[in-house]
């Protein structure tokens, strides 16, 4: 629960007075360009960072005073691995255990379950640097995982991983989910959040540009299809023919190459445009992803 | 306390080597330069052999370059290469346990360090009190006193370029003239009050106090003194470059 929570680095607003409430199993997700105030949000969260103004409560704790117990019961999964790489993967998870007091019997227990429900029960013994970007990355989940904790961080976790570890990935944090572990997200991939998230924020600039459930953000924020006009012709000017089409479609988005139509029903629109005498070289109809919502919300243009 | 089991757990990975090195460089030293180049030094040093008056310093200054290496790129990797103290600082643990973690764990070094020392030095026959265990507590304090401050200044870089200069400047030109290899006595007169101003001059002066029998109550009083303060104004600073780096 926050309430006009605010992080300053000197002059610089990283996040500026966003409230949010997450509630006990749900799965959160916080999605935004690099830079939009995710990071510093979920480190505020997790107790890692203080907070500069606002109020914030985790498991009805204030960080500010209970820090450490708060950690005590939440397991964090950093942007960046922490794992000490000359350490065997059973050692890395064994130390870690112990940072939370646990006693050695239970953590060898849990480390047990842990590898192998993140599959790397082979390579216990082995050393953590060898070990592939999926295999350190579940390793780090593994080890969020030590001390049983109720709310779980996960900051990018599949952020350069390939599609069969993410796949992985994913099955392991929805088995999670349904053993009621509370989980807050950052991704940059709307797929993930798609698949991960009851609820989702889109952040920009240390704000929220929206919140809600995915499809409910997709509902709100574009249409049910999208109508893509591809033209080969360099000297097409897609603004242009947009305004030949004004009224077909709820909301139009010029690319260079392409023309979007934001539009209920594609099939229809489509027959219209040609019906208009226009030919694109291609046409595709699709259904609005969370990825139109993003880029409405968020723009287009590179942010670093 | 629990941030210590880490780096006990890292060093089941190097004991061996380092366990060899603790016993192997008392023995090499000590024949080297206590019987080496002590059977030149035909006269008594400070009114004992030579390899008496050499045994204790290097014990000293031993336990200087311990605290001093494991402070300097062990801290450095641990915000930034391999970034353990981030991950502890996702635990329980505060600033204050990872900064009370290490060090507890140079200590722990420092002790079995000494103790081998120690165990060599009577083995060459250079123990003569039994006030010499007393060395093993005082190396590991002349250790905190290298160990503490470094480490403040450690967290503070944001490269290791500075750790060759304190090399450079700082702990060897403090291995040789301290009072380790001849008395202080023979420096040019403006160098003695330098010398004795430097922190391994006291550790040096009150190891070999102790393990020759004769440590002076009112100097061993101001050597401890002085290294308590030094250990201490260290791990205040630390605590701030910790926390400085560390939280954010």
């Amino acid at each position: 629960m926050a309430r006009g929570l605010t992080k300053r680095f000197g002059d610089f607003v990283a996040v500026d007075g966003i409230d949010f409430e997450i509630g006990r199993g749900e799965s959160y997700g916080l999605l935004g360009p690099n830079g939009a105030g995710k990071t510093s949000t979920m480190r505020m969260i997790a107790c890692m960072s203080p907070v500069s103004d606002g109020t914030l409560r985790v498991l009805g704790m204030d960080p500010a005073h209970d820090g450490s117990k708060i950690r005590g019961r939440i397991g964090i999964v950093p942007q960046e691995d922490t794992l000490d790489l000359e350490l065997t993967v059973l050692d890395n998870l064994m130390v870690y255990g112990r940072y939370f007091d646990l006693p050695r019997r239970v953590i060898r227990e849990r480390a047990e379950q842990l590898l192998d429900f993140t599959q790397l029960s082979e390579r216990a013994h082995d050393k953590v640097d060898p070990l592939s970007g999926g295999m350190k990355r579940r390793l780090t989940i593994a080890r969020s995982l030590i001390s049983d904790p109720e709310i779980l961080i996960l900051d990018e976790p599949t952020t350069g991983l390939d599609p069969q570890a993410r796949h992985l990935l994913w099955d392991r944090l929805y088995r999670l989910k349904q053993q009621g572990v509370t989980q807050i997200i950052t991704t940059h991939y709307m797929d993930e959040a798609e698949q991960l998230c009851d609820r989702l924020a889109v952040m920009d600039g240390g704000r929220f540009a929206a919140e809600g459930a995915p499809s409910e953000l997709i509902a709100r924020y574009s249409t049910r299809e999208v109508l893509e006009l591809r033209f080969r012709d360099p000297d097409t000017d897609t603004a242009d023919v947009a305004m030949r089409l004004e009224g077909l479609a709820e909301r139009f988005e010029a690319l260079p190459d392409r023309l979007l139509l934001y539009t209920d029903d594609g099939e229809s629109t489509l027959a219209e445009v040609h019906r208009l005498g226009l030919s694109p070289d291609s046409t595709l109809i699709r259904r609005s992803t969370l990825e139109d919502v993003f880029l409405r919300l968020t723009g287009r243009s590179l942010v670093d | 306390m629990r941030s210590m089991r880490y780096w006990m757990y890292q060093y089941k990975r190097t004991w061996r080597g380092s366990i060899t090195t603790s016993f192997l460089y008392p023995v090499l030293y000590l024949s080297a330069m206590g019987l080496g180049l002590g059977s030149l030094i035909k006269g008594r040093v400070d009114g004992v052999r030579y390899l008496d008056f050499l045994a204790p310093g290097l014990l000293a200054s031993t336990a200087m370059q311990i605290g001093g290496n494991e402070s300097m790129y062990p801290v450095m990797a641990a915000i930034k290469w391999l970034r353990t103290y981030f991950a502890m600082l996702a635990t329980p643990l505060t600033v204050i346990d990872v900064l009370v973690g290490h060090l507890a764990w140079i200590a722990l070094r420092l002790l079995m360090v000494t103790s081998i020392y120690l165990a060599i030095m009577a083995a060459f026959g250079t123990v003569h009190s039994p006030l010499a265990v007393l060395a093993i507590p005082v190396g590991i304090l002349t250790g905190m006193a290298f160990a503490a401050p470094i480490a403040a200044f450690a967290a503070a870089q944001q490269n290791d370029t500075g750790f060759s200069t304190i090399y450079r400047f700082g702990l060897i030109p403090l291995f040789l003239f301290s009072g380790t290899f001849f008395p202080i006595a023979q420096l040019p007169g403006w160098m003695q009050p330098v010398a004795q101003a430097t922190p391994l001059y006291h550790g040096v002066a009150l190891c070999r106090g102790l393990v020759l029998g004769h440590p002076g109550l009112a100097t061993a009083g101001a050597h401890l003194a002085y290294l308590i303060v030094l250990t201490l104004v260290g791990f205040v600073l630390a605590q701030r470059t910790y926390r400085r780096r560390l939280v954010t």
